[in-house]
């Protein structure tokens, strides 16, 4: 008996290497930004003028991307999950296109669309006065092309999983569709709901290639820590490394918390 | 007639088309195989399916109507719904659970809650009143499911396999339970199963449907003394014969004749508990006899063909004649089983075979 289990427990050599190999190319870069902060010049280095306005920048930015995904992406999620339209796998299609899609190429896009002479770009600005290249409305628009898959996905797989029916004993009870989805729908899914927005808030805090090509790198109100991270990088190495320590802290923490508690609180 | 249904859907090559009428407080089951259209029926009652064609009158209201352009949404529809999954929201405990529907209609927190809490005492249940579903066992959430449904007074209840997910020993309470609350209490029932002893037990009428049309409809105990086909038969556990009637004796083909007594020539058919059938096993040694009748108990010898063990008894499907099936205590004296192939003895006594004349209905 002693003898089966000690075998098990012994992984196959030819699985054991690449799989070692793999942890350390994932590991190490992490050990080497850690052992390159400069501790004791770490609180300046976060609070300098350039650092504070893309942290806050970030935060803001991020946020509104948050809810802007929210109050869109929801609803298209709900659609997706729950109504036949002619045209729906061209439509889901379109919202995942940005989890694959190089950002850069997510940015010329915008750019394209929204840009001083993109197709609605141009009539915004001509009628309204609205621009969104070099501008923070663009950074949250670019941040939300790439960050709002991630909660129309997350939500839209955990209405699946939901017994739609619920939904019926809600309606047959009296509930119209908007105290349906409030009081039976929404917490039925409210862990997948707030996972859903905490990947969409990282992915929107990270975001790079689609801001930098569509909104430029304007300190204060397009630089945001990406940005940042990247520009401190030709300049002043040791901020670059304190921005990413902070953005590898925050990625962390989502993580923690998104095994610790909201993944699958209950289930019927 | 509280609800006089015309249903007609179609919906991906299958075709529902069938009429249903449920008076005032009269309990009508449907009854039918998966797929027979039990949950679309439902589903169009309930108004979660809207119709193709046809027409829903509940309480002189018109429900559903899709020449006139008339479809009351689900949440204005007064129609209870109790899944067979019960469906409680997990989020909520028992009590707000039943509270839920008050509280839509507008009635105040408080008096919602005093008013869920005196169904679930009616239901016997009001002990659970804090505890989640999922700390619920099957027969009490059975019990929340239906508070919840009969707490916002529907004028037409609508139950869906409302046994199914319960064990057996949970079943003749819940029955009863249900025959309790809903037969007297006034309202109009559907209930949709595909289990003939739910049917026969809480309905005041039988609806047999398959293929998305009405086979027969009956009280239970009409439709049990005339199954209008051998399928309607086998859901209300008896077996029905058909053959010919010739000098008082009931040929059912293949050298096999029971005594019918007093019956008149002609073509028959005649219905024969499974209870009724006496099966005896017979030696391997011993040659299989040609079936051969007496006066009284006539008996013959045939194969088993199938065997489906259903608690303490077991019902055997004979290969002859076919389609006949008979009810036998699960184990045999001595401990022995019963298995697929074996040759075994049947009988029928005369008295048991209650003869139908097939051109009277």
């Amino acid at each position: 008996m002693g003898g089966s289990a000690r075998r098990r427990r012994r992984p196959p050599l030819p699985l054991l290497v690449p799989g070692v190999v793999a942890v350390g190319l994932l590991a190490l870069p992490v050990v080497g930004l850690l052992v390159r902060v400069s501790w004791w010049t770490l609180a300046s280095d976060l609070t300098s003028p350039v650092a504070l306005d893309a942290l806050r920048l970030s935060l803001v930015c991020s946020l509104w991307a948050t809810g802007l995904s929210l109050l869109l992406g929801l609803p298209l999620a709900w659609l997706l999950a729950r109504t036949e339209f002619r045209g729906k796998s061209v439509v889901r299609a379109i919202t995942v296109l940005p989890l694959v899609l190089p950002p850069v190429v997510g940015g010329v896009a915008l750019l394209l669309a929204f840009g001083r002479d993109g197709i609605l770009g141009r009539p915004l600005f001509d009628w309204f006065g609205i621009q969104f290249t070099f501008s923070t409305a663009g950074v949250v628009l670019a941040e939300t092309f790439v960050a709002m898959p991630f909660l129309i996905v997350t939500v839209e797989a955990a209405l699946q999983v939901m017994d739609a029916r619920f939904e019926e004993v809600s309606a047959s009870l009296g509930a119209g569709r908007w105290a349906t989805f409030r009081l039976v729908t929404a917490p039925m899914i409210w862990s997948s709901l707030v996972a859903g927005a905490a990947l969409t808030w990282a992915r929107a805090l990270g975001e790079f290639g689609a801001t930098i090509t569509f909104a430029g790198n304007i300190q204060g109100r397009t630089q945001t820590l990406p940005l940042a991270v990247y520009l401190a990088l030709e300049g002043d190495e040791r901020v670059a490394v304190a921005l990413s320590l902070l953005l590898l802290v925050v990625s962390l923490a989502v993580l923690v918390a998104l095994r610790g508690r909201w993944l699958g609180a209950w289930r019927t | 007639m509280n609800l006089v249904a015309d249903v007609d859907v179609r919906l991906d090559g299958f075709h529902e088309d069938l009429h249903l009428e449920v008076g005032e407080g009269e309990v009508v089951a449907v009854l039918g195989p998966n797929g027979a259209g039990k949950t679309t029926l439902l589903r169009a009652l309930a108004g979660v399916r809207p119709l193709t064609a046809g027409r829903i009158v509940l309480g002189g209201r018109v429900l559903d109507d899709p020449e006139r352009g008339v479809l009351v949404p689900p949440d204005s529809r007064s129609c209870g719904l109790v899944f067979q999954e019960h469906l409680l929201f997990p989020h909520l405990d028992a009590l707000a659970n039943v509270a839920f529907g008050p509280r839509r209609q507008g009635v105040s927190r408080a008096d919602a809650a005093a008013v869920a809490r005196d169904w679930l005492g009616r239901l016997g249940v009001a002990d659970v009143a804090y505890k989640r579903p999922r700390q619920l066992s099957g027969g009490e959430s059975q019990r929340v499911a239906l508070a919840r449904a009969l707490a916002v007074g529907p004028r037409l209840l609508l139950l869906d396999e409302p046994m199914a997910a319960l064990d057996v020993s949970q079943r003749p309470v819940v029955r009863r339970m249900l025959r309790d609350h809903v037969g007297g209490s006034g309202i109009s029932c559907v209930l949709v199963t595909h289990d003939p002893l739910d049917a026969t037990a809480l309905a005041d009428t039988l609806v047999l449907i398959d293929g998305g049309r009405v086979v027969q409809r009956g009280t239970p105990a009409q439709v049990a003394r005339r199954p209008a086909s051998r399928w309607v038969a086998q859901m209300m556990g008896v077996n029905l014969l058909t053959g010919q009637v010739r000098d008082q004796r009931l040929d059912l083909g293949a050298a096999l004749t029971l005594p019918v007594p007093g019956a008149p020539d002609g073509e028959a058919r005649a219905v024969v508990a499974l209870r009724d059938v006496v099966v005896s096993p017979v030696e391997p040694a011993a040659r299989p006899v040609a079936p051969q009748g007496t006066p009284r108990a006539t008996r013959w010898s045939t194969r088993v063909l199938t065997v489906q063990p259903i608690g303490d008894r077991t019902v055997l499907g004979l290969e002859y004649p076919v389609g006949l099936q008979a009810d036998v205590p699960a184990e045999r004296a001595g401990g022995h089983r019963w298995v697929e192939g074996m040759t075994v003895r049947a009988s029928v006594d005369p008295g048991d075979i209650e003869l139908f004349d097939s051109s009277a209905d």
